[in-house]
């Protein structure tokens, strides 16, 4: 992904080809064809003039299972070109599982260059987090999403949260969290916190945690949603307001983790994952930003970009 | 630490394919070869074109043989395989009286006419377990074969064509008028569109056509029991082979250039909601291959949906629509195998936190 845009139009260079494995001469870059790609770029255009708004789009099938990370995919696939560098994580890791595969049939369909530097790749795909080091204008994070639509919790027809997204009408979700206060004396909403995005559009997060959401807010680099199984696309531009739904007098509030630290890198002020240890029972904890940790650990690097303090909106 | 945290998630990915190849081909039995598959067990693979909705029966045997007979895993693998082709182009409209019938049944008459075809159907078949497969011998199979055929050989071919049951219902004023494409000249492509609501009934007929059998079964099912008011009858029911007309862009003349072979099933269901006389309304079922099953539930779902205040789930579209495709619900129910821990810590998090502040609330009674 070259300076200007991130967006780029055109078709790849023609020596693409080269850069392929023989033996997968019958699919084409990218695995989509032109068409396919072409179309979802387009939307992707629409996506990115209406911050925050769902844009319908001709989902395609691919080799991984619906659910599994098929809307991010084809947005990735759809953006990729040879000088590109791809980074892939879910849960934060870069070695979980489902990131190894999807990086692996990516590279096998176009042969580009994988990285697990947040700070060295163009593209990243993620599921359910944002990196902790600050993303740069250059750089495009693409969100893998489930379910797309934030009022779904409260309405399950497809037809009439359209004419609430239209009308701006959120009141049943305002509702909904009044609701909550007043049964729990808390919001019980956990990962995929409900934002409002340029002040119009409230939109689904996809799965971060509450961690993340301040990341989302006024960020340098073009953040990218696809939802695959429920076809549809949305995004959040660079310099774009995003602001968790929040009361005057019950304000947002993020994941606490009591004061404690990476029990790997030291680190405060990243989200943690809690893991139980075998044989004690006990409770250790670590970064769930793997790529993150590791840096830290050689370089005894401290966390560049703090979250809200706990109680802070 | 299992399967996330663990470095070398890649190699964990081919051993976990070698092992599924171990069980698919790891015993002593020959290895089965897709043309077997495309014969032999030739409902499946119709099954699988018609879920992976693309209509290619050598592809489809293999993937069948790949999924080790899992159909949804065979429908995805050729679902994904389709994504890779471009859209040429769209078939000119195909008048299913001119199918080349295998089989065709009416449960409306007694006769009809042009007769009950019965053709190769399990119907009326005990389902005993036939041992004598176990070893079946090949050529007594063959003469067991010649043996049935040779009378049929000798009886008067069938007709080119025969007349549709349906419209000789709509000639005498029975039945709702035909909905034309001037109604709806916008053909929906599901598959270059996402589907939005209210649907066009080109959007529901192609989902439905493609939508996995055991879940349009279960909804069609909810409505025939109760749950809905479809009391359906087989009106026409159809197996066999149509043409595949197609214009050349260059030429503009219209050519033949396949043939597919698919089930059709016309359902006739008491009290139409129009305006006007009563008349029988008509529910449409149409799928890829022999595939009578979900081809009559289709048919039933079209019914269901043709009201305008559903009173049950298999009367709503957005319901039945959004739910029947066997390739999204497949993998949205496996992704719950995937890690969840972030969010989990979240959901935590919150559960930790009201539970701290209900405690609170009886330490210091307010």
């Amino acid at each position: 992904m070259t300076q200007p845009g991130p967006l780029r139009a055109g078709t790849p260079p023609a020596d693409w080809r080269s850069s392929l494995p023989p033996a997968d001469g019958r699919y084409s870059y990218a695995f989509l064809d032109e068409g396919a790609k072409r179309e979802i770029r387009r939307r992707m255009l629409k996506a990115v003039a209406i911050p925050g708004c769902q844009v319908p789009f001709g989902s395609r099938e691919m080799p991984i299972a619906r659910g599994w990370g098929t809307g991010g995919l084809q947005l990735t696939l759809a953006l990729i070109g040879p000088e590109d560098m791809l980074k892939v994580i879910d849960q934060g890791a870069d070695d979980s599982v489902n990131a190894v595969n999807i990086k692996k049939f990516v590279t096998r369909v176009t042969g580009v260059a994988v990285t697990t530097d947040t700070r060295a790749a163009t593209l990243i795909q993620t599921r359910h987090r944002i990196p902790e080091e600050p993303l740069r204008p250059h750089q495009v994070l693409i969100f893998q999403v489930p379910i797309p639509e934030p009022l779904r919790l409260v309405e399950p027809s497809e037809r009439e949260t359209r004419r609430m997204h239209a009308e701006a009408d959120y009141s049943r979700m305002w509702l909904y969290l009044y609701e909550d206060i007043v049964k729990f004396n808390e919001i019980t909403v956990g990962a995929r916190y409900p934002v409002m995005v340029n002040r119009r559009h409230l939109m689904d997060p996809s799965p971060i945690p509450r961690w993340d959401v301040a990341k989302l807010n006024q960020a340098e680099a073009l953040c990218l949603f696809c939802a695959g199984r429920e076809k549809r696309i949305y995004a959040v531009p660079p310099h774009t307001d995003v602001q968790p739904l929040s009361f005057e007098d019950f304000v947002f509030r993020v994941e606490a983790f009591g004061g404690r630290r990476c029990g790997r890198c030291g680190s405060t002020g990243t989200y943690l994952d809690e893991v139980i240890d075998d044989a004690t029972g006990g409770r250790t904890y670590s970064c769930s930003d793997t790529a993150f940790c590791e840096k830290a650990r050689r370089h005894h690097l401290a966390p560049g970009n703090h979250p809200p303090e706990e109680g802070a909106a | 630490m299992g399967y996330v945290a663990v470095r070398g998630g890649a190699a964990a990915i081919e051993d976990a394919e070698t092992f599924s190849l171990v069980r698919r081909a790891g015993g002593v039995s020959q290895l089965l070869a897709p043309e077997q598959i495309r014969e032999q067990l030739h409902l499946a693979v119709d099954r699988v074109m018609g879920e992976g909705s693309l209509y290619a029966p050598d592809l489809a045997a293999l993937a069948f043989k790949q999924a080790a007979g899992d159909t949804f895993e065979a429908a995805f693998i050729l679902r994904s395989y389709r994504t890779t082709l471009p859209r040429l182009g769209y078939s000119e409209p195909i008048a299913t009286d001119g199918m080349r019938v295998i089989r065709r049944i009416s449960a409306a008459f007694k006769d009809i006419p042009g007769g009950q075809i019965l053709g190769p159907t399990p119907d009326y078949t005990l389902r005993l377990l036939d041992f004598d497969l176990q070893n079946e011998s090949e050529t007594r199979t063959r003469q067991q074969i010649r043996r049935l055929l040779q009378p049929i050989e000798r009886m008067q071919p069938m007709p080119e064509s025969f007349p549709k049951v349906i419209a000789m219902l709509r000639a005498e004023g029975l039945l709702v008028g035909g909905r034309t494409r001037a109604a709806q000249p916008e053909l929906t492509d599901i598959t270059r569109q996402a589907i939005v609501f209210p649907a066009s009934r080109s959007a529901q007929l192609q989902t439905l056509a493609r939508g996995e059998t055991g879940g349009m079964l279960a909804l069609a099912y909810s409505n025939m029991r109760g749950y809905g008011s479809v009391h359906p009858v087989i009106g026409e029911l159809r197996v066999g082979f149509l043409p595949v007309p197609f214009k050349n862009p260059h030429t503009g003349s219209v050519e033949r250039i396949g043939e597919i072979q698919v089930t059709e099933a016309e359902v006739i269901a008491r009290l139409a909601e129009t305006e006007g006389p009563v008349r029988f309304s008509l529910g449409y079922g149409l799928c890829f291959g022999h595939n009578e099953t979900k081809a009559i539930a289709m048919a039933v779902l079209d019914r269901a949906m043709s009201g305008t205040e559903p009173a049950a789930p298999s009367e709503d579209p957005e319901f039945v629509l959004t739910h029947v495709d066997g390739i999204e619900s497949m993998g949205f129910c496996n992704h719950y195998k995937l890690p969840h821990y972030v969010t989990f810590q979240s959901e935590l998090d919150r559960l930790r936190r009201i539970q701290a502040g209900l405690n609170r609330t009886k330490d210091t009674p307010s």
